[in-house]
Formats: C-alpha cells, sequence, structure tokens
C-alpha cells in the first residue's frame, strides 16, 4: 500500500469512530433529553411543615424530571400518593423528626462528596467528613449519632483495597467519633488486622452499642460494637447491611448466602434466639434495609427495565410471610419518621 | 554474532550534544498507539470501581487479593509473547493481536452484566496487555539507535503515560455529559482503541528480526535467556521487584495518614503520572550518557526516599507530593531503561524473549512482595512495614549494584 493509501484509510477509520461514537453519545443524550421531557410531573403535595408533625417518610426521589435527586416527603398514611419536595438533593439520605443527614455528589471532571446534617427546616447545621463516594448513612433514634460510609475507590480495579470502605461515626455535637475501621475488631476471639479489612452499614442500637458489616478475606460478618470500648464482636458470618428493628431484638439484613457475587437475599435474624428468616423477596436487595413498623420492612429496588435511572421502594413482612408490595414508586433511600 | 566491548559513553563524541538527533518515526507511532490504548483502557479502569458499585451492584469486599491467578496466567502470557514476536520475525503482528484483543473487550462490555461477565472481560484486556508488551518493546529496540535507547524508550513511555493520564479525564467529562451513560464509556473506549490498532497495522513497519528462513527454536531462546550475560541483570532485576512495594499499598498508606490523601485519593496516581511523564525522556537520556544500569539502580534511591517519607507520622500536601514525585522519579528511571538496557544484551532475534524474560521476573518479584507487605501490614501496620522494606531496599540496592557492575560496557552489536 502506498503511504496516501495508509492515509486514506486511517482516516475512513478515524471517521467511522469518530462519527460512530459521536453519533452513540449523542443518541443517549437525546433519549435522555426525550425521557426527562416525556415525563409525567409528579403530584406534589400539601405544604412541608404541617406533613412533618404526622408519621411520615423521607426519601430520595426518583421520579424523572426536574426534580430527580431531590429529597420528598409522603405521609405514612399514603405513601402512593401526592409528594412533597424538600429543598435538599441527596444520593442517600436519612432523617429523624429534628434533623436529617444527606450525602450528596457534585458530578463533573472531578467528582466531589459532601455530608452534611440538616435540621428540621432543611437549614444545614454541620458538615461532616466524607471521603468517596456516597453508600449509606445512619442517624441513632434519638439523633445523637450520625454515621456515614462511603466507598474510598482506588486508582485501578488490580490493585488491593480499591473497593477499601469509610465508615465515620459522628456526634450531633461535631464530636468526630473515628472511622470504626480502626476499633479493634475480633471473629471468633481473635483480632482481625489484616490490610483488606472494611467495615460499612452502621446502625445504632443506643448511645453507645451499634451494629455493623465487617468483611476480610471475601468474608462479611454481622458485628456488635461499643463506641466508648472502640472494639466489635462478629456475631454471624454472611450478613450485610444490618438493620435493627425499632424494638431492637431483630436485624434485617441482606446475605449472599450460595448466589453468585453481586447479588444479595434479604433476612431477617433474632438477636435473642439466633433463627434467620428469609423474607419473601426473591429478587436481589441491595440495600440498607429500614423497619416500617416491627413487623415490615422496608427496602429500595431498581427499577426491572436496565436502561431506567429510577428505583422504587418496596415493603414486605418481616417473618418471611406474604408477598412484596409496592409502598413508594420513584423512590430510594427510605426513612420511616414517627 | 559476537559480543563486542565497547567504552560507552565516551565511544561517540557526538553523545553529549545530541539534541537534535530524533527518535526513531516508528518509535513515535508506537508512542502514539499506546497512547491511544492507554486513553481507552483507563477510561474504563477510572470508571469500573464505580460501575461495579453503583449499576452491577458489588459490595466493598478487596478483590484485590483474588489477582494471584491473573498475575500468574498473565506471566506466562508475557513469555509468549515476546518468544513468539521472535520465532515468527514478525513482533508486529503479535503486537496487533495484543492489542486487538484489549480493543475487543472493551466492545464485549456492553452485554457483560454479571461480576463473572465483567471479570472475564477485563481478563481478557489483561492478557492483551501481557501479549503486546514485550514484541512491542523490541520493535522499539529494533527501530533506534543503540546510542539511544534509554531516549527512545523514554518517548514511548511519555507518550503512554500521557494517554493514562488523559482517559479517566474524558470519562468522567462523559459521565458528566450524559449522566449513567456507562455504555457511552465502553463505546467511546472502543472507538479509540480501534483507531489506535489502525494505526499500528497501518503505519508501524514490520521490522524482521529473525534471519530470514531460520526458525527460532525454544531451545536456543532459553539458552539466550539463561545466558550468562542476562544472568545478572535478570537476578537484580529480580531482587529490587522483591522489595518493591506496589504502588495500591503506598496509596493506601498515604490515605491511612491523612485525610487529604483520602479525599483525592483517585487523583494520588495522576499526581505519580504527571511526575513520569515530565520524567521519562530525561531520564533515558541520561541513562543513555550514564549507562542504563547506573540510572536503574538510581530510581531505586527515589524509592527508597518514597518509603520513607510515606512512614512519616506527619502528613499534609506537601509530604504527599513528595511521595507522589518519588515514585515518579523511580518509575521514569526504571520502566523505560530496564527494557533498553536487555535489550542491548541479547541477540536481536531474540530480543523481544529477553526483554519478556526481564518483565516476567520483575512482575513475578513485585507480586511476591506484594503477598509479603499485605501480611507485614496486617501483622504490625503501614508505618513499620515501610520502614523494614526501606531497609531491605537499603540493602538490596548496593548488591543490585554489584550485580550490574561493568554492565553497560557489555552489549551485543546489532
Amino acid at each position: 500500500m502506498t503511504l496516501r493509501v495508509r492515509l486514506a484509510v486511517l482516516g475512513t477509520i478515524l471517521l467511522l469512530a469518530v462519527v460512530g461514537a459521536g453519533g452513540y453519545v449523542w443518541r443517549v443524550r437525546h433519549v435522555q433529553a426525550n425521557l426527562e421531557a416525556a415525563a409525567t410531573p409528579v403530584a406534589t403535595g400539601e405544604a412541608l411543615a404541617p406533613l412533618r408533625t404526622q408519621p411520615h417518610l423521607v426519601f430520595r426521589s426518583t421520579a424523572l424530571g426536574q426534580q430527580y435527586g431531590r429529597v420528598a416527603v409522603v405521609p405514612l398514611t399514603a405513601p402512593d400518593g401526592p409528594r412533597t419536595f424538600a429543598p435538599i438533593s441527596c444520593e442517600r439520605v436519612y432523617a429523624t423528626a429534628d434533623q436529617s443527614v444527606c450525602l450528596s455528589a457534585d458530578r463533573g471532571i472531578v467528582t466531589t462528596y459532601a455530608a452534611q446534617l440538616f435540621d428540621a427546616d432543611w437549614q444545614p447545621t454541620r458538615d461532616l467528613p466524607l471521603t468517596g463516594v456516597p453508600s449509606r448513612t445512619r442517624l441513632s433514634a434519638d439523633g445523637s449519632l450520625i454515621a456515614t460510609t462511603s466507598f474510598v475507590s482506588g486508582d485501578s480495579y488490580a490493585n488491593p483495597g480499591q473497593f477499601s470502605t469509610r465508615t465515620v461515626v459522628t456526634r450531633a455535637s461535631g464530636e468526630v467519633v473515628g472511622d470504626i475501621e480502626e476499633f479493634k475488631l475480633l471473629v471468633d476471639g481473635r483480632a482481625v488486622t489484616a490490610v483488606d479489612k472494611n467495615l460499612w452499614g452502621v446502625t445504632f442500637a443506643d448511645a453507645d452499642r451499634f451494629y455493623a458489616t465487617a468483611a476480610s478475606g471475601g468474608k462479611t460478618w454481622l458485628v456488635e460494637g461499643s463506641l466508648a470500648g472502640r472494639t466489635m464482636t462478629a456475631l454471624r458470618e454472611d450478613v450485610e447491611c444490618p438493620s435493627l428493628s425499632p424494638d431492637g431484638t431483630r436485624v434485617a439484613f441482606k446475605k449472599r448466602g450460595d448466589l453468585p457475587p453481586g447479588r444479595w437475599r434479604a433476612a431477617v435474624y433474632d438477636l435473642t434466639t439466633g433463627a434467620e428468616t428469609l423474607l419473601s423477596e426473591t429478587r436481589s436487595v441491595d440495600d440498607q434495609i429500614e423497619w416500617l413498623d416491627d413487623d415490615t420492612v422496608l427496602y429500595g429496588l431498581p427499577r426491572a427495565d436496565a436502561a431506567s435511572a429510577s428505583s422504587d421502594v418496596w415493603a414486605t413482612p418481616a417473618d418471611g410471610s406474604g408477598q412484596p408490595r409496592l409502598l413508594i414508586p420513584d423512590a430510594w433511600s427510605p426513612a420511616v419518621v414517627r | 554474532m559476537y559480543v563486542s566491548l565497547r567504552d560507552r559513553p565516551h565511544a561517540d563524541g557526538t553523545g553529549n550534544r545530541d539534541g537534535v538527533r530524533r527518535v526513531s518515526t516508528t518509535v513515535v507511532l508506537l508512542g502514539v498507539v499506546s497512547l491511544l490504548t492507554d486513553v481507552s483502557s483507563e477510561m474504563v479502569a477510572s470508571i469500573l470501581p464505580l460501575y461495579l458499585t453503583a449499576v452491577v451492584g458489588l459490595s466493598p469486599i478487596a478483590y484485590g487479593f483474588l489477582d494471584g491467578i491473573y498475575q500468574g496466567v498473565s506471566a506466562f502470557v508475557r513469555l509468549a509473547g515476546g518468544y513468539a514476536g521472535d520465532r515468527g520475525g514478525q513482533p508486529k503482528w503479535v503486537a496487533v493481536l495484543g492489542y486487538g484483543t484489549s480493543a475487543l473487550s472493551r466492545i464485549a462490555l456492553l452485554p457483560a452484566t454479571g461480576f463473572a461477565a465483567i471479570t472475564a472481560v477485563v481478563t481478557a484486556d489483561r492478557l492483551g496487555k501481557g501479549l503486546r508488551t514485550a514484541p512491542r518493546d523490541a520493535l522499539i529496540a529494533q527501530a533506534s539507535d543503540p546510542s539511544m535507547l534509554g531516549r527512545s524508550f523514554g518517548v514511548h513511555r511519555t507518550l503512554d503515560t500521557f494517554g493514562a493520564a488523559l482517559g479517566p479525564l474524558v470519562a468522567f467529562a462523559l459521565l458528566a455529559a450524559v449522566p449513567g451513560s456507562y455504555d457511552s464509556i465502553f463505546v467511546v473506549s472502543f472507538a479509540v482503541a480501534v483507531v489506535g490498532v489502525a494505526v499500528l497495522v497501518l503505519f508501524v513497519p514490520n521490522l524482521k528480526t529473525a534471519a530470514q528462513g531460520a526458525r527460532l527454536g525454544l531451545r536456543r531462546v532459553a539458552a539466550e535467556v539463561s545466558g550468562r550475560r542476562l544472568r545478572r541483570p535478570l537476578l537484580a532485576a529480580g531482587l529490587l521487584g522483591l522489595v518493591t512495594v506496589g504502588d495500591g499499598f503506598l496509596y493506601l498508606a498515604l490515605q491511612d495518614r491523612d485525610d487529604f490523601a483520602a479525599t483525592w485519593f483517585p487523583l494520588l496516581y495522576v499526581g505519580t503520572s504527571l511526575a513520569y511523564l515530565g520524567l521519562a525522556v530525561p531520564m533515558g537520556r541520561l541513562a543513555d550518557r550514564v549507562g542504563r544500569a547506573c540510572v536503574l539502580v538510581a530510581g531505586h534511591g527515589a524509592l527508597l526516599a518514597c518509603y520513607l517519607l510515606a512512614a512519616l507520622p506527619a502528613g499534609g500536601l506537601t509530604l504527599t507530593l513528595a511521595v507522589l514525585l518519588c515514585l515518579g522519579v523511580y518509575y521514569a528511571a526504571t520502566d523505560g531503561v530496564l527494557p533498553a538496557l536487555v535489550s542491548r544484551l541479547v541477540a536481536p532475534e531474540a530480543r523481544g524473549s529477553g526483554i519478556a524474560a526481564a518483565q516476567t521476573v520483575v512482575v513475578l518479584a513485585r507480586f511476591g512482595s506484594s503477598l509479603l507487605f499485605g501480611l507485614l501490614w496486617s501483622l504490625q501496620g503501614p508505618g513499620a512495614s515501610l520502614l523494614l522494606f526501606a531497609g531491605l531496599l537499603a540493602t538490596a540496592v548496593p548488591v543490585a549494584a554489584w550485580l550490574l557492575r561493568g554492565i553497560d560496557r557489555t552489549e551485543v552489536a546489532a
């Protein structure tokens, strides 16, 4: 081939590459814009302040359109009815009657992440430490303790620690209790110090005790920890993202079992009897489960069609009976406030 | 083939003022191919953790420790690539196969949804990388004037690293334009890789390294690779590799030390790349002038400084940047300099195999050191482990210098 022919062939390939890839991206952008334009606006409900005086649900609204990602509130009496938007946007949100914790991401060429505490009027009261992609957050029942988990992703897939997490407990007063990964972890009486040790998904029991997930060497455990003692003890294997029931007797969680990687089954573990109950939900649950009351649990599920960025919040009985039912459409990260 | 003893670098008087002499077009073209391929692969690598956690829904368990299997396979493929390039005397087409495999793996990410499928695709990409490295470096050596080998490899590694630094930026810019559309990233990554392969196929000459008709036997290659001239450099490279802590651990140690490094964790790697990028050519030129073995050994001095700085109990911006700079100096002084050194110690027809052997020794030794360092870290924490490795490295460097003594003067005539 002469140089001219080779240049022409390269030019053609370059053109095809630019047109092909550019066209693909343009089409995706177009489809996304159309979806947003065609989205039927969600019905918005009554004023926010009176709504929050009755039992309600706080969640991240994933209805397509202008309000995507905004925090919204619905009364417990009509969870699938009109929603009222709060003036903040979060990737993950949790709330009590007096305050909310919000993990947010500002996406760009260099994406930055923030964790903030808001008061009952949605005014920011405090910045919390957060490094990396938002994952889980919880408040203690009295609102005095806050836990945040983020993924601290590495530079490359092949390096150790690429799925490292950072889970920090902070007091509402601003005092940082610390990264619980630095607490002493005991599994079967032995201290675990491996470099791949990871902790995530905290749920608070009282002012000192908490439950969380610990992982090392491909295994996960339910751990019970003490903030004052800075220790954690493994209670049971294959438990991720525990969530304590309002009566404090059971923990709802997701487990791997013999499922392939990236799939989990929702289950409930009785702390006193040690019995484990699989829930009637058979779809893969990747969420920190929330308790609606002592008999029912809530969790988010991504919408079944892969192209959709939306998700829904489902409810199912905590004793493994019955069938899952759709509780809030176009929602994620629910918090029950009574 | 005969061994010539030339008194480098003083043999050619032009050596000092050769600023206007240019590296071969083939080297620049191979650099462009690597640049495009690295843009493509780093686009995917930089968003993969996010994709796996956000879309595939993977829990944060470190999978790094499963890496051993791939390392073993990759080392074998690397040797096979080097040998295949030598045997057929057509390193270009072996390199094309390697680059092509990686390019195809991008488009295979589109239908891959499960973790197993994605792992398979990523493994295919890595096998492609293993396959192409040695024949490509053999081509660079073949196309270069022996007196500027260091600079040629420096130019190639500069372009290569520039692509690696550019990839993540392109990926995140795309994600900002089409939020959540990881498929767009895979498609663009594929298109970039295809252009890279096209440049390789269309413009890089197929420099034949083997003597016409004579096929290189395995036995001959084995003799060449385990021969006297390569034995000491391979031993030195293996010894130094054994006391080299993987970047991942260094970044984790920095992140463990202070919040600054943790917040900017994804950018630590870019910092190292920038230092490497700026220094690859100067270090290559230095290696051509004062001797490649000399620069290779001295580069490990920068690594030693890196360990000591990372082990300090203090933290902060300046110290973090100093660690990244030292790491960049280390890469600039070793990554391109090792093949430049080795390629002059083996007969041209076994060059790919020789380079592959050296790189495989380094990869395997580093993998061993990673396992050891991980164990040490869990026993005594990052600071003490780094100090211990610093002590080992300080002992290994003089030994390596002794092993490599006089090597810069022993070369095989091209």
